[in-house]
This record gives structure tokens, sequence and C-alpha cells, in this order.
């Protein structure tokens, strides 16, 4: 069958290619000088917490990015790929511990390409089942793989070591640079490398004929059978790819933490895989890498400070599937035309006066969700209110006014600006149209 | 032979418990091609709502008034929500269940806290009802029991000796003639949803207090209704029906039956250790393995029959 993905091939636009590299290259070097901008020259050490939320967004961007070649470029929509990473973690904790007691001598670098293969293995049997259906049975079948493999890693010790994970330890003495990874930002600095390693393939990938199939498959599967193509296979193989990157992540990941449970393989992390590549954009092949970035920063960010920040991401995921369904890329790519047109300064007004009401209900929005789980979460935990940098008194009615008041009264304001600003856009829209077919 | 006797009941008592939260389910899922995702979200809300009319009514009210509150937060999330999202396609509207289970699961730990509720069988129905071998069968199961059959009856009665009930059956199979036929869809569309929500919150009133009420029991019921719906076959109540009670026995017999694969191999002479994972997946307790088997079975029924046990089309 790869005979005729050969045969049928399109020539695939490489030199569209050397745009996002070049701007890969950027934010590379970008990542790379991004530890020192939080290092601390007193001390003469890393901030611990930066360091640790950037390596988590390094891997959620693999993890994202691999996600998508299943929803964004196949249209397969998965509610079991945290398997993926979770098994790779599982595999590369093993390996480690191999590597560690010396009966495999391989360093720590390749650790995770190793445990992404062997994740690959697990993604060919799984995929054979499930990408024999598309759409809703793919979904199901993936849900139930998914838990099946989540109630597995509770259930049997001797591979999952049961509630409690396994945990080993990285420094292991072989390195091909002779690292030993004791210091975070050597760990940070691997999974950067491995990031924009898989980034990069992952983008070649979309311009092969395999790629391109993924899509013809997602947008019009029985067109792409006419043609000569079998989708199933096309989904196979796009399935056992993303298998591959999604346990390079997991890799990365148990390096990174020297524990996996089966938090890892949970559904709960399938979710958020959705919910990055959603928020962050599936069109375009940054938008995960934007939606990993954004959901760790409120995983991390956000939740040192709140206790509720599920439902903030929540309402954000809700507000982007009804108002936003292509994702903040998508939002970004919006505006193109308008750049292109150079337009966009009459619309600095216009947001302004969207920004300021959506300010103010965020904030009542934000009060009353605080208030609310103050009373019954936060006052449990002993813990003082404190909002936006005032301690407050939950018991009282004022601030209870002041957060109903802002939400009700700024989500009217911010709905009649919306449509205000509807309005607007589209009749810049709908000015910019002739003027492109005059230029034809 | 006891066993057998009170794990059916208690199978039975199980599987109606899933044939009432599924049976919503099915019926929105085969007619909006919506999987919704926040089924077992709103099962949780009538679960709660019954604990707090129950605090202060009483159970009886409590039976009628929460699923009507369900009902309304299902019309509600139909009408403002689903329909807004229908013109990007089946997918964002399941993805916008999605998002709402997040949501409805915080906001019901913002409202009642962290804490298990003390969502009690009412004293009326605390009673053993008849004793078996040895061992108690409680009123309150059969209490459920009643209202389940009681519920069983009322949807099938609805569904084929009403008028609305042939319209929507009509539209389980063939929704675009139904439209075509000039039947105001959308209505009949926000009638269902609200109906299995409602059902959904009939579950919760008395699953509340058989199972525990807290802010994690959606999350462990949903996967298992889907299996249910996916397992019963899309557009067939009948098939939903045999799987919720399946599934009940198999949940129930599983818990009991403490062999394992290795049991069975050892007098043909094959010794096992579990030591490697092989070996401990076949040395394994059936009653430790019992949460895998509702999975393993929807994987294996979609894997051969797309279409689930008596589904009418493919999934």
């Amino acid at each position: 069958m790869s005979t005729t993905l050969r045969a049928g091939a399109m020539p695939a636009p490489r030199s569209s290619l050397v745009g996002p590299i070049f701007r890969i290259f950027l934010i590379f070097a970008l990542c790379m000088a991004l530890p020192w901008l939080f290092y601390n020259y007193t001390t003469g050490r890393h901030s611990g917490f930066m360091l640790t939320m950037f390596s988590q967004m390094g891997m959620m961007a693999i993890f994202a990015l691999s996600y998508n070649m299943l929803m964004g470029q196949a249209g397969l929509l998965s509610f079991g790929h945290a398997v993926f990473f979770g098994l790779g973690g599982y595999f590369c904790i093993h390996l480690l511990t191999a590597a560690g007691g010396g009966s495999l001598p391989v360093p720590l670098e390749i650790l995770p390409l190793i445990a992404g293969l062997c994740s690959m293995l697990v993604a060919i049997v799984f995929g054979y089942m499930a990408t024999r259906q598309r759409a809703t049975a793919f979904a199901m079948i993936t849900m139930g793989i998914g838990e099946l493999v989540a109630t597995a890693a509770v259930m049997f010790h001797a591979f999952f070591g049961g509630e409690g994970g396994v945990s080993s330890d990285r420094m292991i003495d072989r390195s091909l640079f002779g690292l030993t990874y004791s210091q975070g930002v050597q760990v940070y600095y691997l999974i950067v490398a491995w990031s924009f390693i898989s980034i990069l393939a992952m983008l070649y990938l979309t311009t092969t004929p395999l790629g391109r199939m993924a899509n013809a498959c997602r947008d019009n599967y029985e067109r792409a059978q006419f043609m000569g193509y079998d989708p199933k296979f096309v989904r196979f193989i796009q399935f056992a790819l993303s298998g591959l990157f999604a346990g390079i992540a997991g890799g990365l990941s148990a390096i990174t933490y020297e524990i996996v449970t089966f938090d890892s393989v949970s559904g709960a992390l399938s979710a958020n895989a959705l919910l990055m590549v959603f928020i962050g954009g599936t069109n375009a092949f940054g938008g995960p890498i934007l939606g990993a970035v954004l959901i760790t920063l409120m995983q991390s960010g956000v939740s040192l400070i709140s206790n509720s920040w599920l439902v903030y991401v929540g309402v954000l995921f809700i507000g982007m599937v009804t108002f936003a369904p292509a994702g903040l890329a998508g939002l970004i790519a919006m505006h193109s035309p308008l750049q292109q047109a150079g337009r966009l300064k009459p619309l600095i007004v216009p947001y302004i006066r969207i920004v300021v009401p959506g300010l103010v209900t965020l904030i009542g929005f934000v009060g009353v969700v605080e208030l609310l789980s103050f009373k019954t979460i936060g006052a449990a935990q002993g813990k003082k209110l404190v909002l936006f940098g005032n301690p407050i008194d939950a018991t009282t009615a004022q601030p209870w006014l002041i957060v109903t008041g802002m939400f009700l009264l700024g989500g009217l304001w911010l709905w009649r600006e919306g449509r205000w600003f509807h309005t607007l856009w589209e009749a810049m829209m709908a000015d910019l149209k002739p003027k492109k077919g005059a230029a034809q | 032979m006891e066993i057998v006797i009170v794990s059916l009941l208690n199978g039975l008592v199980y599987g109606m418990l899933l044939f009432m939260l599924a049976s919503g389910l099915t019926l929105i899922f085969s007619m909006m091609g919506v999987l919704n995702f926040a089924h077992a979200s709103v099962w949780m809300l009538g679960a709660y709502f019954a604990y707090e009319v129950s605090r202060f009514i009483g159970f009886l009210p409590a039976l009628i008034i929460a699923p009507l509150l369900c009902a309304a937060v299902g019309a509600a999330i139909e009408v403002w929500g689903l329909r807004r999202v229908h013109h990007n396609g089946h997918v964002a509207e399941l993805l916008f269940t999605f998002g709402l289970v997040f949501i409805i699961q915080r906001s019901v730990q913002m409202i009642w806290g962290m804490l298990p509720m003390p969502y009690r069988v009412p004293a009326a129905l605390d009673f053993p009802l008849f004793t078996i071998y040895g061992a108690n069968f409680p009123a309150y199961r059969g209490f459920m029991l009643f209202i389940s059959a009681l519920m069983l009856l009322a949807i099938w009665l609805m569904l084929k000796k009403t008028r609305i009930g042939l319209i929507i059956q009509g539209a389980l199979t063939h929704p675009n003639m139904v439209s075509s036929l000039g039947h105001n869809v959308p209505l009949v569309f926000t009638t269902v949803f609200a109906g299995g929500c409602g059902l959904a919150g009939l579950a919760g009133v008395i699953g509340g207090n058989y199972l525990v009420t807290e802010s994690s029991m959606a999350d462990a019921m949903g996967p298992i209704v889907f299996v249910v719906v996916v397992f019963g076959g899309l557009g067939s109540l009948g098939g939903c029906f045999i799987a919720s009670i399946l599934m009940g026995m198999i949940q129930t017999f599983a818990v009991v039956i403490d062999a394992s694969i290795g049991d069975v191999l050892k007098p043909i002479g094959i010794a096992l250790s579990s030591e490697t994972l092989l070996g401990e997946i076949l040395t394994v307790p059936m009653a430790r393995i019992g949460p895998l088997l509702p999975y393993l079975l929807m994987v294996f029924i979609l894997l051969f029959r797309p279409r689930g046990l008596m589904g009418t089309r493919d999934t």
C-alpha cells in the first residue's frame, strides 16, 4: 500500500517550508535564552518554578502537536491520546532504570526516542483497531482504549507500579555530551532540543504525500478513495506516527520528573490535549503550540493563586467552541487580509471598546467564582481570600454585590459593544472584497 | 446459589439505573447526532438537587422536582448552547458538551464543596424487604426497581402510543424526512434533550443515595453510560436496555468471582507467576478485573459490529 501512496504522490510544495523553518529557528533561539531571563544573578541559580513550567510547555507542545496530527490534520477526534504519552513515560522510566543499572548501554539523550518507538509499537496495535473506523466510532474506540489502559495502570503492578507509579534516577552518567543532568536547566535544554526535532519532523510530515492525503481523507474520504487511496491505511500511518511523537513527549516527562504515575495515561490528560489543541487552533500548524503554552501557563500559573483554574479553562473552551471555532490561531489569521490591506489601524479604537467591558466582565466573573469557591473549598482549607491584592471578607454582602454587579453589567455592556464590533468587522470585510476582485 | 440470586438482583438494580441514564442519552444521540458528554454531569446535578430538596421538603417531592430542574437545565443547554454551535457541525456540539463537563463539575464543587453529601435513603424505605439465604434485600432497592420499571413503561407508552412519540420515533431513524414533513424539529430536539436530561435527573435522585453523592460521581459514571449506548447500538432503545442490564450484571458478577484466567490454566499444567506483566494479567482475580470488562466489550463490539448490538445505523 505504501507504493500506492508513492505512486500517486503530488509534488509537495517544499519551498513554502522556508518561512516556517526560519520562524522556528528564531523561536528556538528564544527558547534557549528564556531561562536566563529568570536567572537570579545574586544567588547564581535558575528559577526552579520557571524552568519546570518551561519544560512542561516544551513537552506539552510536542504532545499537542502529535494530537493535532489526528484531530486537525486527519479529522480524527481521539479521547485516549494520553495512552501513548503515558506509555512512552513508563517505557522511558524502565529504560532509565535499565540504563542506570548498566544493562542498557544507551545515552540518556536517546532514551525519549526509544520510548517513542515503543509507544509507536503500541500505537500500531491500537491504531489497527481504532483506525478501521472514523468519526464517532473512532472517538468511542479511543475512549474505550484510554479507559482500558488507565484502569489497567492502577491495577497491574509489574509494569505500571500500581497507584504509586514507577520512579527512577536520571543521573545515569551516560551522555552524548558528557552532561550529568543534575540541574534542571540541562534537562530543559534536552527538552528544547527534542521539541524542535519533533516539531520540525511534524512540520515536514505535513508537506509529505502522507500529510496531504490525511487532509484529503479528513475533508472527503470518499473522494480520496475514488482516487485510489486507502483512507484506513492513511489514518493508520498517521495514528502510528502521532503515537511516536506522543511517546517522545512522555519519555521527556519521565526524565524530567523521574516518576511516572497513572495520571499520565488518564482521561484527564487526554482531555487536556483536546483543550490545548482546540483552544490553540487546529488549522494552523503553530496553533497547538500556542494552546500548549497557554494551558500550561494557566495550569501552573493560575493554579498557584486559585484552585478553580478548571472553571476558567472550561469557560474559555466553551467560549472558543461557540465564538471562535478556529481557535486562537484562527483569530490571528482572520486579521491577515486586513493587515495586507494595511487597515489594522482603524481597529485600535474598536478593540479598546471591546477590551474595557471585557475586563470588567472578567474581573466580575473571577470575583464570583473565587467568592463561591472560597465559601466551600478555600475556607475549609483554612485559607484567606485575597482578590486582586486586597484581603476580602466573604461573609459580608458588599464584595458579593460588587462582583455580581460587575459581571452582569459588564456582560451587558460587552454584549452591546460586541454587536457593534461585529457589524463594523463585517463592513470592513465587505469593503475589502471588491478591492481584491479589482486587483485580480 | 445465594450469591447468584443476590448478584442477579443487584445487577438488575444497577442495570436499570444505567438504563435510565442511557435511554436519555441514546435518544439524544440517535436523534441529534450529539454525543452528550455532559449527560452524567446532569445525573450528578440530579443527585445534588434531590439532596437539597429532600433536606427541606422531603424525598417524595424531590422525586418530582429534581428531574424537572434537570430537564430545565437540559433545555437551557440545548436552546442557548447547542443551537448556537449547531452550524459548526456535530464535532462542535460534542466539544461544547465536553466543556460543560468541567464547568458543571467545578460549579458543583464550588457550591457544595468537595466532601460527599450526607444524602441518605429516606427512613420510610430503610428496612429489609425480604431475606434470601440469610441476605437482606433492602426495600430501597425494590423501590428503585419499581421506579425504573415505571419509567420504562412510561417511555414505552409515550413513544408507541402518542403522537409526539411517533414523531420522535420518526426522527430517530429519518431526521431529515421528519423535518421535510413540516414538523418543528428544533422543538422536538429541545423536548428530547430536556426529557433525556430529566430522566438522568430521575436516575440521580434514586441513584444518589444508592451510590454516593459526590463531585466525582459523574466522572465515574460517564464512560460506562457511553459504553452502554455504543454497545446497545444507535437508535435502538431495546439494544440500550439489553446493554444496560448486561453491563449491570457484568459489574456485579465480576465482583463476586474470585478466580483468574491462570486458575483455569492450572489444571492443564501451566503455572504462572505474577512477576511479569503478562503473568499478572493472567493471574489477577476476576473481581479486580471487573472495571476493565465494559471497555473491553465496547472495543470489541465496535471492531466487529460498529453499529452495536441492535443498532440500525453505523455509529
